[in-house]
């Protein structure tokens, strides 16, 4: 795969790089978020940025936009020293940013979502028109096709994110920043966006392209920053590196790619789903008759680009979201639309749930650690008598868990919002595992998570599966669901289009399983 | 986002510093009103403070009046525990009291104590009734409770003028007021259990119904931080996802804050009704359900809190009341302004002037530290 | 049949003259909660507005300097709101019954301290008063047969006021939809984020929102003091921001069905005094206490029933603090 790299054509011959930082420094309170950042960016390239979360990378691009300030450093734009005021600044100087967190108004149209904040003059009509005609020139200039009229609300993903990019080229961006841009598409809509990418990149355009996928950087970027903790690990020319230097770059070590596990000894069936659909709240079926089974004594790894049911399909499971139709049964009990059971229920028959988003369901991070450890399980008798709660059992209780799954500080009188994002972790993880649940549901396990919180996180789902415990497990991070489980399924729209074993699974079948297509099982 | 835990100040600082201070400055504001009515604020303190607690029988009715407070403010708190705001203790203690009423007219002929425990449950009874409307809205067809609470006031006012005009009247008489209750359902003074102790006690309005304040306090303490229901209606209020998560049903909480909530508003009736008015009269909560609603919020929630709170409000109540014989331009509505100042600046500023003060202290115990973004 | 059209007709003017505070207050709210930013306080400002113009008509005998001194200080509230819950992101419900609570006690205060009446303000007459207007001709018509009616009741006749919150109708429709400021405001309270790296001030939008707000219930308070009554009294406002309130949440936020929505508030008002008294064939004399409660009856079943799921704008009393 080759980066063909044409000059951009009909520009001046200056060599002046189209973006340059110099020493970038940005604080928020206590954290350096980014510490004296140095790169450049020559015109018409493809750059890319690569880091963990919480690297800086975002935060270095909010300044280059104009969302933050610095507190220190140069910003020279085509060899100038600009100072970026705003976001409507930076567009004067030509930079526009592509969001990962789409950054438009659902009920407005195509048309209206590009004119604001551009609406040139106080009425709207002349500007509506100006934008329609401008839209035109666009789509013929750059194959960005789609239909001014209609509601952002009614228009798919991969669609939404061509709008963003039109906005920054409505306002006239030479210099386009995209955020992470593949995280909510499919495989297909990445290589059309890659497409759109090259086509612009060949008509001059220069691109600053944000992700933690090595497969991006290779693919498609010139040359590539390595942001760690801050501060810039490496500037490399793509050509000259590898995927393993980046991540070690990434990273700071070498990384463990696979955990070490025995073959797994898959028992009875623990839970057997049966055509089951399921709708998401706008009422739009988003899991389709999908069926499958988990055995104790195994770890079933639910992959897919995030987005194609897996949320509603975990939320049916655990209790918390409506059936539409079909069923599952659960240590042979059945639940279906007609017979409903409710979280508590669920747990009740042996089964545990570590929520995708801690922050939002899994914890409440306004309550004290202890109270936080109990969630869920509050009705317990080790927890309640007949009216009171057994404050000093709850508290004996949870001091033990937190010292057991090393939750620093384990104190269980802190707040819980004043744990780092691996704490809370732990603290869901030990109180839905300690349960002894015959089925753990997983979703998400190391997100927003430190690495070292990371291999302790799984060195404990394998130690469930080996106890006989059986473990549901939804990821988007392909490395994580192809080290942790022994059979893989994906999903896409909605469906299971095809499964595999841990040694039948690789990169190449899952990706294409993830973009939908079906594998025969011969291949 | 941080992997670092965020700079701890005491407790202390957070929880009674910058509320004080959020007091001070409404009391600061208040001051200046007073002045600018041509008023001197420093007299008016004094009077204040001496109408309220100068002698046995003011500090009776302080504490009359504090009853009540603590009554609407326990109610305004434990909705605020689920989340909700409700504005409608004025109809909720309105309608407890009708409750209250009616016991005491239709059951007078019982011995003392049954006819008061009676009473007592039916004011209970008829404020969570009064509640149960909005917060079943709100619960099952999203009706925000704020509006119907506000409402339900307006209903509560119509109806029992109503009643006491055309239906429970008095009869022979012309003021919309009900018969005088039989003499055995008064609930006891205190002045005159203390008398009865040998002590010399002023005469003041303050009876038993302090004391029922009290246990309720007790009890709704307990209830939310020593309970599971407390628990879950805690878990509903501060994430109701989580709360889903959990299992526990969102609507089935609201609905039962709003029940507790209407009942703790609907025994301001045992105070009034039972212990003060002996008859049903217009209008007796006089914007006590307001005043629940700044007592709240002062005290954070928080029985203790609430407690400390309704005192304040008592006292300015009845020092209030004491003022304005001597100051006549300084009416109730005086104390009705500095409600709003204390709404505003613990309830909707109550961040404003944080960092200002954890700075300060910061500084004089030595170290220093940037400003944090409001949480 | 004359009778039921003169019955008619008077109705639809009480209902024009009673809907006129609603509509204004109800406006001035759409303006606030498009923005993102719910207020209740709409009962305060047009207490404390109707308080600002009779005491500033009655001392200054122009209704004009009254209406002024209506919207000035309703700004004011309005800032204090704005300054708590777009500036420092505080509670909008809180601050809403803040304000309203400290008006209805700051009004009486400075009006007992001012002119000694008990809370009030002196009677306004005169040149201190906005006065019905009457239309060219509209007494020469006045016994013509249905024209003359319509022309000299309902048309003709009102105060200036009245017409003026008639005609904020189309001008906030026009506002809202037309203009470049009204896609910003509607952007403001759907997707704050995206107007803020649009590189448009979100804080600013709702400022100015909610000086239209005050505005607004500027105007509509002074009406109650120094145009439909003449001088202010303790409580005059009576609920009417609650009921603009719903009004609005019945409009579903959206100016013309919110303006019917108070003609319809106001018609059960105009009813009300109507029925007063009067015996219904079947039923007997209605208690007025009952009349007394319907707008605020039908308001709770309106809210239980078609209303409980209207979608207010997705952003709405959601202080917006910019994401790390």
């Amino acid at each position: 795969m080759t980066n063909s790299e044409t000059d951009a054509p009909a520009l001046s011959s200056d060599a002046s790089p189209a973006l340059e930082l110099r020493g970038i420094d940005k604080w928020f309170g206590p954290v350096h978020a980014n510490n004296q950042v140095s790169f450049e960016v020559p015109r018409g390239t493809i750059h890319g940025i690569i880091g963990e979360n919480g690297a800086g990378k975002s935060t270095l691009m909010s300044i280059a936009y104009g969302y933050y300030q610095a507190d220190a450093g140069e910003i020279l734009v085509n060899g100038n020293p600009v100072k970026i005021t705003g976001t409507q600044n930076a567009l004067s100087h030509g930079i526009g940013m592509v969001h990962q967190h789409f950054m438009l108004v659902e009920p407005f149209t195509v048309l209206e979502n590009m004119v604001l904040g551009a609406e040139s003059g106080p009425l709207l009509a002349p500007g509506l028109k100006r934008a329609r005609a401008e839209l035109a020139r666009l789509e013929r200039a750059y194959s960005l096709k789609v239909n001014p009229d209609a509601k952002i609300e009614s228009l798919q993903v991969g669609l939404r994110q061509r709008v963003e990019i039109l906005k920054a080229l409505y306002r006239g961006a030479n210099i386009l920043i995209l955020d992470e841009p593949t995280g909510v598409l499919t495989p297909q809509e990445a290589d059309q966006l890659f497409d759109i990418l090259r086509a612009l990149r060949d008509q001059g355009k220069t691109i600053i392209l944000i992700t933690h996928k090595l497969r991006e950087i290779m693919a498609l970027t010139k040359n590539v920053t390595v942001m760690r903790q801050g501060s810039v690990a490496a500037n490399v020319k793509t050509a000259e590196t590898s995927r393993e230097q980046l991540a070690e770059l990434m990273v700071g070590r070498s990384v463990l790619l696979r955990v070490d596990k025995t073959p797994a000894i898959p028992g009875a069936k623990v839970l057997e789903v049966n055509d089951l659909s399921v709708s998401d709240d706008q009422g739009i079926q988003r899991v389709k008759r999908v069926s499958f089974d988990v055995r104790a004594g195994e770890i079933l790894g639910i992959a897919g680009v995030s987005g194609n049911g897996q949320s509603e399909l975990l939320e049916a499971l655990a209790g918390i979201r409506p059936i539409e139709s079909g069923a599952f049964r659960f240590k042979g009990n059945e639940v279906n639309a007609t017979c409903m059971r409710d979280a508590q229920e669920m747990r009740q028959m042996g089964l545990g749930h570590v929520p995708e988003d801690r922050q939002r369901m899994g914890l409440v991070v306004s309550f004290l650690a202890k109270e936080s450890s109990i969630l869920g399980h509050h009705r317990d008798p080790k927890y309640t008598g007949r009216f009171l709660m057994q404050q000093k059992a709850i508290v004996d209780d949870v001091t033990e868990k937190m010292d057991r799954f090393d939750v620093r500080p384990s104190n269980p009188l802190l707040r819980t919002s004043s744990f780092s994002g691996g704490n809370q972790q732990k603290i869901v993880l030990v109180r839905e595992m300690d349960q002894n649940p015959d089925l753990l549901l997983v979703g998400q396990p190391t997100r927003g998570v430190d690495i070292g919180a990371i291999e302790f996180i799984h060195k404990r789902l394998i130690a469930m599966r080996d106890q006989g415990n059986a473990v549901l497990l939804v990821s988007v991070e392909l490395d994580e669901i192809m080290s942790l489980a022994d059979r893989i399924i994906v999903m896409f729209e909605g469906n299971i289009v095809g499964q595999l074993t841990q040694d039948e699974a690789d990169e190449r079948k899952l990706g294409l399983m993830m973009a939908g297509e079906q594998l025969s099982t011969a291949a | 986002m941080s992997t670092t835990a965020p700079t701890q100040v005491p407790r202390w600082v957070t929880h009674v510093l910058v509320p004080v201070s959020n007091l001070v400055i409404a009391f600061l504001i208040a001051g200046l009103i007073i002045a600018l009515i041509g008023e001197d604020p420093w007299q008016a303190m004094k009077l204040l403070v001496l109408g309220a607690f100068g002698a046995t029988d003011l500090i009776g009715f302080t504490l009359y009046y504090t009853t009540n407070f603590m009554f609407t403010g326990l109610a305004v708190a434990i909705a605020f525990h689920c989340g909700l705001f409700n504005i409608g203790g004025e109809g909720q203690a309105y309608v407890g009291g009708l409750g209250v009423g009616l016991v005491a007219l239709f059951f007078g002929g019982l011995p003392g104590p049954i006819v008061i425990l009676l009473a007592i449950l039916a004011s209970m009874l008829f404020g969570a009734a009064w509640a149960f409307v909005p917060g079943y809205l709100q619960a099952k067809r999203g009706s925000h409770v704020v509006i119907t609470t506000i409402m339900f006031n307006f209903l509560a006012a119509a109806m029992i003028t109503y009643l006491l005009v055309e239906v429970l009247i008095e009869p022979g008489q012309q003021a919309p007021r009900t018969a005088e209750f039989s003499g055995n359902t008064f609930l006891p003074y205190i002045h005159d259990i203390i008398r009865s102790l040998g002590i010399p006690f002023g005469q003041s309005s303050l009876n038993l119904s302090f004391v029922v304040a009290i246990i309720a306090s007790v009890l709704l303490w307990v209830f939310v931080w020593h309970t599971r229901w407390g628990y879950e209606i805690r878990t509903v209020g501060a994430n109701q996802a989580a709360a889903i998560y959990a299992g526990i049903s969102p609507s089935r909480n609201i609905i039962l804050a709003m029940l507790i909530s209407g009942g703790l508003a609907g025994m301001v009736g045992v105070n009034e009704i039972l212990g003060v008015h002996h008859r049903i009269i217009l209008d007796f909560t006089a914007g006590f359900g307001f005043v629940g609603i700044a007592v709240a919020l002062m005290g954070r929630n928080h029985p203790l809190g609430i407690f400390f709170a309704a005192l304040l409000f008592g006292m300015l109540y009845q020092g209030g009341s004491e003022l304005s014989f001597d100051i006549p331009t300084i009416t109730r509505d005086m104390v009705v302004v500095i409600q709003g100042l204390v709404i505003l600046f613990s309830g909707a500023m109550e961040h404003v002037f944080r960092p200002h003060i954890v700075n300060l202290y910061l500084r004089i115990v030595g170290r220093r530290v940037a400003m944090e973004p409001a949480e | 049949m004359e009778e039921f059209f003169t019955m008619t007709v008077l109705m639809v003017d009480a209902t024009l003259r009673v809907s006129a505070p609603l509509i204004l207050a109800a406006l001035a709210g759409l303006f606030a909660e498009r923005s993102g930013v719910v207020d209740i306080a709409l009962e305060g400002k047009l207490l404390g507005a109707a308080f600002a113009a009779a005491t500033v008509a009655a001392v200054s005998h122009s209704a004009w300097l009254g209406l002024a001194a209506g919207i000035g200080f309703s700004v004011a509230l309005s800032m204090i709101h704005a300054y708590a819950c777009v500036t420092h992101k505080g509670d909008q419900v809180v601050s809403g019954m803040a304000i309203n609570i400290l008006v209805a006690g700051l009004g009486p205060t400075l009006a007992l301290a001012w002119f000694r009446l008990g809370g009030q303000t002196p009677r306004v007459e005169g040149s201190g008063r906005f006065h019905p207007w009457h239309w060219p001709g509209a007494e020469a018509l006045e016994s013509t047969p249905i024209v003359g009616g319509l022309y000299s009741e309902i048309i003709s006749g009102h105060n200036i006021i009245v017409y003026i919150a008639l005609l904020t109708v189309p001008m906030t429709a026009w506002v809202i939809y037309k203009t470049r400021f009204g896609l910003r405001l509607r952007a403001v309270g759907e997707s704050p984020e995206a107007v803020d790296t649009a590189g448009i001030s979100v804080d600013r939008m709702r400022y100015q929102a909610l000086i239209i707000t005050g505005v607004l219930c500027g105007i509509g308070g002074s009406y109650l003091s120094i145009a439909q009554n003449a001088g202010f009294l303790r409580n005059m406002s009576a609920g009417q921001g609650f009921i603009a309130l719903a009004a609005l949440i019945f409009g579903k936020w959206r100016p013309w069905p919110t303006m019917f929505a108070c003609f319809l508030f106001a018609f059960t008002d105009a009813v009300q005094t109507r029925l007063q008294g009067v015996d219904i064939p079947g039923i007997g004399v209605i208690p007025v206490h009952f009349i007394q409660a319907l707008p605020f009856a039908l308001t709770v079943i309106l809210l239980a029933g078609f209303v409980g799921k209207a979608v207010a704008p997705r952003a709405s009393g959601i202080p917006y603090i910019k994401e790390r």
